[in-house]
């Protein structure tokens, strides 16, 4: 199983630069080369390697065309020859249905809908100078600027495979720029819909931040009906540039019998700030490799994340802080709650390279077992190989004691409705840390969402 | 017995690990009859079943870990690249006792002398732990604790005692706690085993003396491959202890030993070990309990030696309400690589686990913590604490914590913390101030560190810890 998914070697076109196509063929030579994980592989220790056999799922062929009295849009293929337009499978998905399906913040600087990888929907109220726009438009338009920041660092979290398979694949997805100076108040917001039964794609985010610019991206992901499996191997790129301040947010809401592969890297100069969000709602199993790089003293990195697994849902993290400067911070929190039959795996390690003195960085998981046949494995780890550093990880697994059911009993809530309280509790303590209500809420929504379908399967 | 360490190694490394081999020289008279050869193959096996007159059923045994020690590979995906460095087949793997290097206390490096005057070791214990004396003579402190032992039905003897003598009592948990293809070093000692202990302590009994390893007269006590099994039948007690604080002198540079204990039901074990070979050693060890209903298992474990460590002490809780620990200090100078932690398998509800893990990196020593918390499916209550906390002391120190823990179900409870820090400037100045050297003003801090896990050590080995740590401290900062 060397291939595990079946598809061809991407076929490239001539609007798109050269140093694109060779860094796809060289990526897609590497993908061939590299054995697919197996079993005793300490980097997919507790995995379940069968989530790796992706037989099957195959490209989008492209989405219909957009009607006449749907919003705006834009259609990259048109431009780039990537896609050709061939409606197919997503006919159940008119785009127009999902553009109003996108839901999302009240206020955003941006907000973007792809569907299958197209760009179907777009509207901005940027400041002047902002770069927000398709990849797929950004690599002919602004090429140079995007071979300065793509796929930079290496993938050392497992999936140096399926990023190998993402860097031949990718097609489209998103790129921000954010010029010395400019700070963005309100969100950029991006819809990703996977529809059709089978379909792989391979959404590209990358973000890059000016001297002492600011801005926060927030990406929903979700599939178009609840029953088709889809597939999503993404990445996201994203540099922040000295003295910035980037956040960004993913939430991942795929249907249940979805797979997804999110490979997160991060790198923060001097003095940026950078916070990671990702909620885990969705798909039958999901991978997310994060990976924060403090490259410059005064550097700071968040990794925070909320998984809500239930029925048989597996979600498998795998976290690096890379300390290569002295003088940075990076602090992780990652949430588990685990209903039936599900399973969590979070590894994570912080690891401090020589000379990188004067380091704090601390890591924390917290599994909430909320049933007697989930199960959580964690693998808190530390690397240090410097001095004068503060570093901890902390890991906890447990359940709802039953005082605090019978306090909230003897206040007249039910024993159920008690526990999803607390639940709820310890998810949002995580989101506190996001420190923008409106953001906070629009996350809320997604949680309450999946404790009502568990609420539902359960009674 | 030694071989050349790989030329891959840096200079400094090289100097760090080496003693001096020329006064530690020695020869193996040559006297085909007793002597294994080098490396290892079903001959080497055959001979040493012959030379030990072990039953067919341990021949076949042997044999069939063979197999497998050769089969497996090395774990080099996980643990240190290092032990591509040691060459199997430069090893000799049985020495019968004629044939144990004889070596004058002249020839014993005068840094270990020196560290024997400075630990206050008696006159005798020096010259067998020198490896001067095959055995210490220990037969009057000794023929008392026999005497009392005998009376109680303890049997105390060596594995190869105890699986010709005692072979009802040893047989049925030989190899079952540790089973042969556990790793490739449990194998490589089913097949080549020789030396350790074998003790049973009969229903009830509570010794309230430990029991040291070298009471034990005509024993190969510190061998290279020892197989310890301890049982201890319902409601016993015992602690037992191995090691010394001292330096062992070894000129062997593989050793792979392999400890199971046994405790029934409402049993108590304490093993404790101190271990402190020299720095060309490496030290790859299986160590693992079994806690029946209400029984305690408790590993203690320090280690100072060696060049390349590989331990991680495990207890399986298989009755409800067992009970497992591990209390590991380990101390890792330049050139060395203390590679501890400990494995906690619970079996059944309400077993409660405990591991605390100190490690203090020296110079560009490196210390690494890997841990094994796991609590399956349908069990319920069961709780573990893990908490392991590291101290750097140079800048190029290193320190890597590697736990790994699965819970499976309701009404668990598990935590793990870790910490890496250093000594405060603060500290050492406030030290400094009062009069102290650098150097003391470390030691004191190193100690206080590690201060309330030395107090669970028998008393003169907690004093011994103290003067060693001292000595570890000596040059490592200024």
């Amino acid at each position: 199983m060397n291939s595990p998914v079946p598809v061809p070697a991407p076929t490239t076109s001539a609007a798109l630069p050269a140093w694109f196509t060779t860094r796809q063929q060289a990526a897609w030579s590497r993908y061939l080369a590299i054995p697919t994980p197996k079993r005793g592989d300490e980097m997919w220790r507790f995995s379940n390697i069968k989530q790796l056999d992706f037989t099957g799922f195959s490209r989008s062929t492209g989405v219909p065309p957009v009607r006449e009295d749907g919003p705006t849009s834009l259609s990259p293929h048109e431009t780039t020859g990537i896609l050709p337009v061939v409606p197919d499978r997503q006919d159940a998905y008119p785009p127009a249905d999902l553009i109003a399906r996108s839901s999302g913040l009240e206020d955003t600087a941006a907000k973007l809908i792809f569907v299958n990888e197209t760009l179907v929907h777009s509207q901005s109220s940027l400041p002047a100078g902002v770069l927000c726009l398709s990849l797929a438009e950004a690599l002919v338009s602004h090429s140079a600027l995007v071979e300065a920041h793509f796929m930079k660092q290496e993938t050392r979290l497992g999936s140096a495979k399926f990023a190998a398979l993402h860097e031949a694949s990718v097609a489209n997805g998103m790129f921000v720029h954010v010029p010395d100076d400019v700070e963005i108040a309100h969100p950029i917001e991006i819809h990703h819909w996977l529809a059709g039964s089978n379909t792989v794609i391979f959404p590209h985010t990358l973000v890059v931040t000016g001297r002492h610019a600011k801005v926060r991206v927030v990406e929903m992901f979700r599939s178009a009906g609840d029953l088709q499996p889809g597939l999503a191997i993404t990445f996201n790129d994203l540099a922040a540039g000295p003295g910035s301040r980037l956040d960004y947010v993913a939430i991942q809401a795929f249907n249940e019998v979805s797979r997804v592969i999110q490979i997160n890297e991060t790198s923060a100069a001097r003095d940026a700030t950078t916070t990671g969000f990702v909620l885990n709602t969705g798909a039958a199993w999901a991978r997310n490799e994060s990976l924060s790089r403090l490259e410059g003293p005064g550097a700071r990195s968040d990794m925070l994340s909320v998984s809500i697994a239930a029925h048989a849902q597996e979600y498998d993290q795998r976290t690096f802080q890379h300390h290569v400067s002295p003088g940075a911070f990076s602090d992780l929190l990652y949430k588990n709650l685990l209903y039936d039959f599900a399973g969590t795996i979070f590894s994570g390690l912080i690891s401090v390279d020589e000379g990188a003195h004067h380091t704090d960085a601390y890591q924390t998981c917290r599994n909430l077992l909320m049933s007697d046949t989930c199960e959580a494995n964690s693998m808190p780890g530390l690397e240090i190989n410097a001095d004068q550093v503060k570093c901890s990880h902390g890991s906890t697994s447990s359940q709802i004691s039953e005082e605090e059911i019978f306090y909230l009993r003897a206040r007249g809530i039910d024993s159920a409705a008690a526990r999803q309280l607390i639940a709820r509790g310890f998810s949002i303590e995580v989101l506190a840390r996001l420190g923008d209500e409106p953001l906070e809420s629009l996350v809320i929504g997604f949680m309450d969402a999946k404790f009502a379908s568990i609420a539902k399967a359960n009674n | 017995m030694s071989y050349q360490p790989s030329a891959t190694l840096d200079a400094e490394t090289h100097d760090a690990i080496s003693v001096d081999r020329s006064k530690g020289d020695f020869t193996f008279p040559e006297r085909n009859k007793l002597d294994a050869g080098r490396g290892l193959t079903d001959k080497t096996v055959d001979y040493i079943c012959d030379v030990k007159n072990d039953p067919p059923w341990l021949r076949e045994f042997r044999h069939k870990a063979l197999k497998v020690f050769l089969e497996k590979p090395l774990p080099t995906h996980w643990a240190s690249k290092d032990l591509e460095n040691i060459n199997f087949d430069e090893i000799r793997y049985y020495l019968s006792d004629g044939e144990k290097p004889k070596r004058s206390w002249d020839d014993v490096p005068d840094d270990i002398k020196r560290t024997f005057d400075r630990l206050g070791i008696p006159q005798q214990e020096r010259a067998f732990l020198a490896g001067v004396e095959a055995q210490y003579d220990s037969e009057a402190a000794y023929s008392n604790v026999k005497e009392e032992l005998t009376k109680q039905g303890v049997i105390f003897v060596n594995s190869t005692e105890g699986l010709h003598q005692h072979e009802e009592v040893f047989r049925p948990w030989f190899g079952k706690v540790i089973p042969t293809s556990d790793n490739k070093f449990s194998a490589l000692n089913s097949a080549v085993f020789s030396g350790g202990s074998f003790i049973y302590i009969p229903k009830g009994v509570k010794l309230k003396q430990p029991l040291q390893a070298y009471f034990r007269i005509n024993s190969e006590n510190f061998g290279q491959f020892e197989r310890t099994l301890i049982i201890a039948d319902e409601g016993a007690e015992l602690m037992y202890m191995e090691g010394c604080t001292a330096p062992k002198f070894e000129t062997a540079t593989l050793h792979s030993a392999v400890v199971e204990l046994v405790a029934l039901k409402g049993a108590k074990i304490q093993y404790v070990t101190v271990q402190n070979w020299s720095s060309n050693v490496f030290n790859l060890v299986t160590k693992r309990g079994l806690a029946m209903e209400d029984a305690e298992v408790r590993w203690i474990d320090c280690n100072i030696g060696s060049r390349l460590t590989i331990k991680y002490p495990g207890v399986i809780m298989k009755g409800r309400r067992a009970r497992g620990e591990v209390i590991s200090i380990a101390l890792a100078n330049t050139g060395q690589h203390q590679d501890t932690g400990a494995k906690m398998i619970h079996a059944a509800d309400e077993t409660t686990s405990n591991i605390v893990s100190k490690s203090i990196s020296v110079g560009k020593g490196r210390a690494t913590y890997r841990g094994q918390v796991h609590i399956p499916k349908h069990l319920k209550g069961c709780k573990n604490n893990t908490e392991c906390d590291a101290l750097l002391i140079n800048t190029n120190s290193r320190t890597d914590t590697y736990p790994a823990i699965t819970v499976k179900g309701n009404r668990h409870s598990t935590q793990h913390e870790a910490s890496v820090s250093q000594v405060s400037e603060d500290m050492l100045f406030y030290l400094m101030q009062r009069g102290l050297n650098q150097g003391q003003a470390m030691s004191l801090a190193v100690n206080g560190f590690i201060n309330d896990l030395v107090r669970e050590f028998p008393m003169e080995y907690s004093v011994e810890l103290k003067r060693l740590i001292d000595l570890e401290m000596e040059g490592s900062v200024g």
